[in-house]
């Protein structure tokens, strides 16, 4: 598999132009509550696949979606029907609502985007097609065990380097794909308080995987994954409307994903593509938003750092329940939110198993669970 | 916790393999005519060093060796003469550049200067618990994502930084001959903390460091029995390398890779298949060298690199030893190497 898909990516001589990757297999999610007309932009890149749309907000109100695309779209109408009771999972007034895209989408992968989110370009000038380059990091291999100092072994024009050991140079399947920002960077409310006009301008050309027992935040606004392999741990949290905090969905979900990632022995990779970020949130409303999980997050951390899974957990729901039981022992007490947040977890894994029933068989990851390389 | 490191603090270590090192010295001139530079002979040289004028420098050959070293084990022929530099200054920063390289060029056209760089990426803080996806936070342009917990962007000091290399990749001999014509031609511009617990291969070819801290982890320990002079007939700076990242882990301390990059010249790559043969060694060792390293625990009681260095001896012995004897003497190497730098490496400017 890894074979064809690396001549897959490996064929720029050819003058046949090829049909867009992975067509029916994958799903675009976008969370929106004011229009998309960021998709007009997108179109040459999107029309091919198929949109979830996940209306946010006033389920009264009409989001036109642009002629072409292919697509369904839930209202928060359409989420309660869906779920009865177990729709407290997902958030409300908030982008955190995209999960449910994942939950009720049927396609093996998903990219998701956000609706100020545009196309940009290399710095060659040529526009950047971050569907296609999510694709091509979703399809090679990650290598979570041993840093290759060269950045991605698998691109074009790269390989692993010397001392690299062979028996890790297979790697490991990848479950996530985070890509960056140009424009608008991903800070958070006190650094856009300081710096109001910094802009990313840097265009650094590698795609990396992010190593085994190491964190990072994960940012939701250009991110891609196999819903088959990890889709279950990519719950985006309660935010929004009722709840004390927010823009920490995609921080929440990208902590859970991790530490599942490392101990089921699957790769998370980060860097290209980039997008043109275009808007810059309001730093004071944000402020208010995050100010809870700034201090939080100094708890959250240690937690995730030290979180370990036991071997029984072969699978992404086992895994995910286990740390919900664990966000409840030893977060509760941080503070009551992480008691329903922990009750919520278990929610979103009940719905995801009954929208989603054939994966509860097996979906136990063949392969190495730690991934060491084993001395000849 | 960013500092300032005077030039005065740095010396620039090359080892010469070749005598005439004229052309390279005058193509760095304007990015080393400012440092003091340490020149180490291969003790397997025998022809004069030609070094063009214009250079505070130092040169130091088989017999300053023989001198220094009375009666150590230590082997210091080939790349490892490196080691020997290192040992020798009295300076706090060691920036080293192998002698087949030339200043390489960044997007924008212009010429690199790796040494600027490395000082930079030293005197920065390195952030190893916590992976920044803006990669290093303290560059201009750039800062902390959302989601970067605060108690942590004080970073801690870096005291080793890989660069990298356009052209001639750092590969291994297989590498190099299933891809003969391959050459980087992708330049990376981010510099990043390799994060904690997290190996990678560090190759000796650009590389800056804190001697001061660190230069008792860099240790020229693992001679492969066929060892050559081409970088891809050697494994000691990946051994080295692994020492070096375990101490700093191990010390609360961080390690940056990605710029300064070099341009490395050409080499014709029939060489390489002769060198599989020896290196083919080196490949089947690191398949035990990395679960080892990736294994190591050092007691909270090793408070510097000597004692981390002697710890991990102990390991290398106990763990490894049974399997090759390379590794018993790649253990008495790093117990010598301490010995050695307590004698004769000075630990304070």
């Amino acid at each position: 598999m890894v074979g064809s898909l690396a001549m897959a990516s490996r064929s720029p001589s050819s003058s046949v132009p090829m049909a867009p990757l992975l067509k029916d297999e994958l799903d675009i999610v976008i969370p929106t509550i004011r229009n998309l007309d960021f998709l007009e932009m997108w179109r040459p890149f999107f029309q091919p696949y198929h949109l979830i749309i996940v209306q946010d907000g006033d389920p009264s109100k009409i989001i036109k979606v642009p002629e072409g695309f292919d697509y369904e779209l839930y209202n928060r109408n359409d989420i309660n029907r869906i779920l009865g009771p177990k729709a407290s999972c997902i958030s409300f007034k908030d982008s955190a609502c995209r999960c449910f895209g994942y939950m009720i989408s049927k396609k093996k992968y998903i990219y998701t985007i956000d609706d100020d989110c545009f196309v940009a370009k290399d710095p060659s000038g040529k526009e950047i097609n971050a569907l296609e380059q999510h694709i091509k990091n979703l399809l090679c291999p990650s290598t979570p065990f041993f840093f290759n100092t060269l950045y991605d072994p698998y691109r074009d024009g790269a390989d692993f380097v010397r001392g690299y050991p062979f028996s890790l140079r297979e790697g490991a399947p990848t479950a996530v794909s985070h890509g960056l920002w140009l424009n608008i960077p991903d800070y958070d409310a006190p650094t856009q308080l300081v710096k109001p006009l910094e802009r990313n301008t840097r265009y650094v050309d590698a795609v990396l995987t992010v190593p085994k027992g190491t964190l990072f935040p994960m940012c939701g606004m250009n991110l891609a994954f196999d819903r088959e392999l990890i889709g279950a741990a990519m719950y985006f949290g309660l935010m929004g409307d009722g709840q004390p905090i927010g823009r920490y969905d995609d921080m929440w979900a990208g902590w859970c994903m991790k530490v599942i990632c490392d101990h089921l022995g699957l790769g998370v990779k980060t860097g290209l593509p980039y997008i043109w970020h275009s808007k810059a949130s309001n730093p004071f409303v944000n402020l208010k938003k995050e100010y809870k999980g700034i201090y939080w997050q100094e708890e959250l951390i240690p937690f995730f750092q030290t979180a370990t899974l036991p071997k029984e957990c072969t699978t992404v729901q086992k895994c995910y329940l286990e740390l919900a039981k664990q966000v409840k022992a030893k977060l509760g007490k941080v503070d009551e939110y992480f008691n329903k947040l922990a009750d919520a977890m278990v929610t979103w894994i009940e719905a995801w198993d009954e929208l989603n029933p054939s994966e509860n068989a097996a979906t136990a990851i063949a392969g190495k669970p730690n991934g060491i390389a084993k001395a000849k | 916790m960013s500092m300032k490191i005077e030039d005065s603090e740095v010396d620039i270590v090359i080892a010469a393999l070749c005598p005439n090192l004229t052309s390279f010295l005058e193509e760095w001139q304007p990015f080393f005519s400012r440092f003091h530079l340490i020149i180490v002979k291969d003790p397997d040289l025998e022809d004069d060093l030609q070094i063009p004028a214009g250079f505070d420098h130092q040169v130091y050959s088989k017999s300053d060796m023989e001198r220094a070293l009375s009666g150590s084990s230590i082997n210091f022929s080939g790349h490892s003469c490196h080691y020997f530099g290192y040992l020798i200054s009295r300076k706090k920063y060691i920036i080293s550049i192998d002698d087949d390289c030339h200043p390489a060029r960044d997007n924008s056209g212009a010429l690199v200067d790796p040494v600027a760089q490395h000082i930079t990426n030293l005197q920065t803080p390195a952030t190893p618990f916590f992976f920044n996806t803006l990669y290093d936070p303290f560059c201009q342009g750039a800062d902390f994502v959302r989601g970067y917990p605060f108690s942590l962007r004080n970073g801690v000091d870096c005291i080793l930084s890989c660069g990298l290399w356009l052209n001639l990749a750092d590969y291994d001999a297989p590498t190099q001959i299933v891809k003969p014509n391959e050459r980087n031609t992708r330049y990376v511009d981010a510099v990043m903390t390799v994060p904690i617990r997290a190996m990678m291969p560090m190759s000796g070819i650009n590389i800056g460091f804190n001697r001061e801290v660190l230069g008792p982890a860099l240790v020229p320990g693992l001679r492969l029995v066929g060892e050559g002079k081409r970088r891809w007939e050697t494994v000691e700076d990946i051994w080295s390398g692994m020492c070096a990242k375990v101490v700093c882990d191990h010390l609360g301390c961080g390690v940056k890779s990605g710029l300064p990059y070099v341009w490395r010249k050409d080499v014709d790559a029939g060489n390489a298949m002769e060198s599989l043969k020896k290196e083919w060694e080196g490949v089947k060792l690191m398949e035990e060298i990395v679960p080892f390293f990736q294994s190591v625990r050092l007691p909270a009681s090793a408070i510097t690199a000597e004692d981390c260095v002697v710890a991990i001896a102990g390991m290398v012995r106990e763990k490894l030893g049974t399997l090759n004897p390379v590794y018993v003497q790649a253990a008495n190497a790093m117990e010598a190497w301490v010995k050695l730098w307590k004698a004769v490496g000075s630990s304070k400017v």
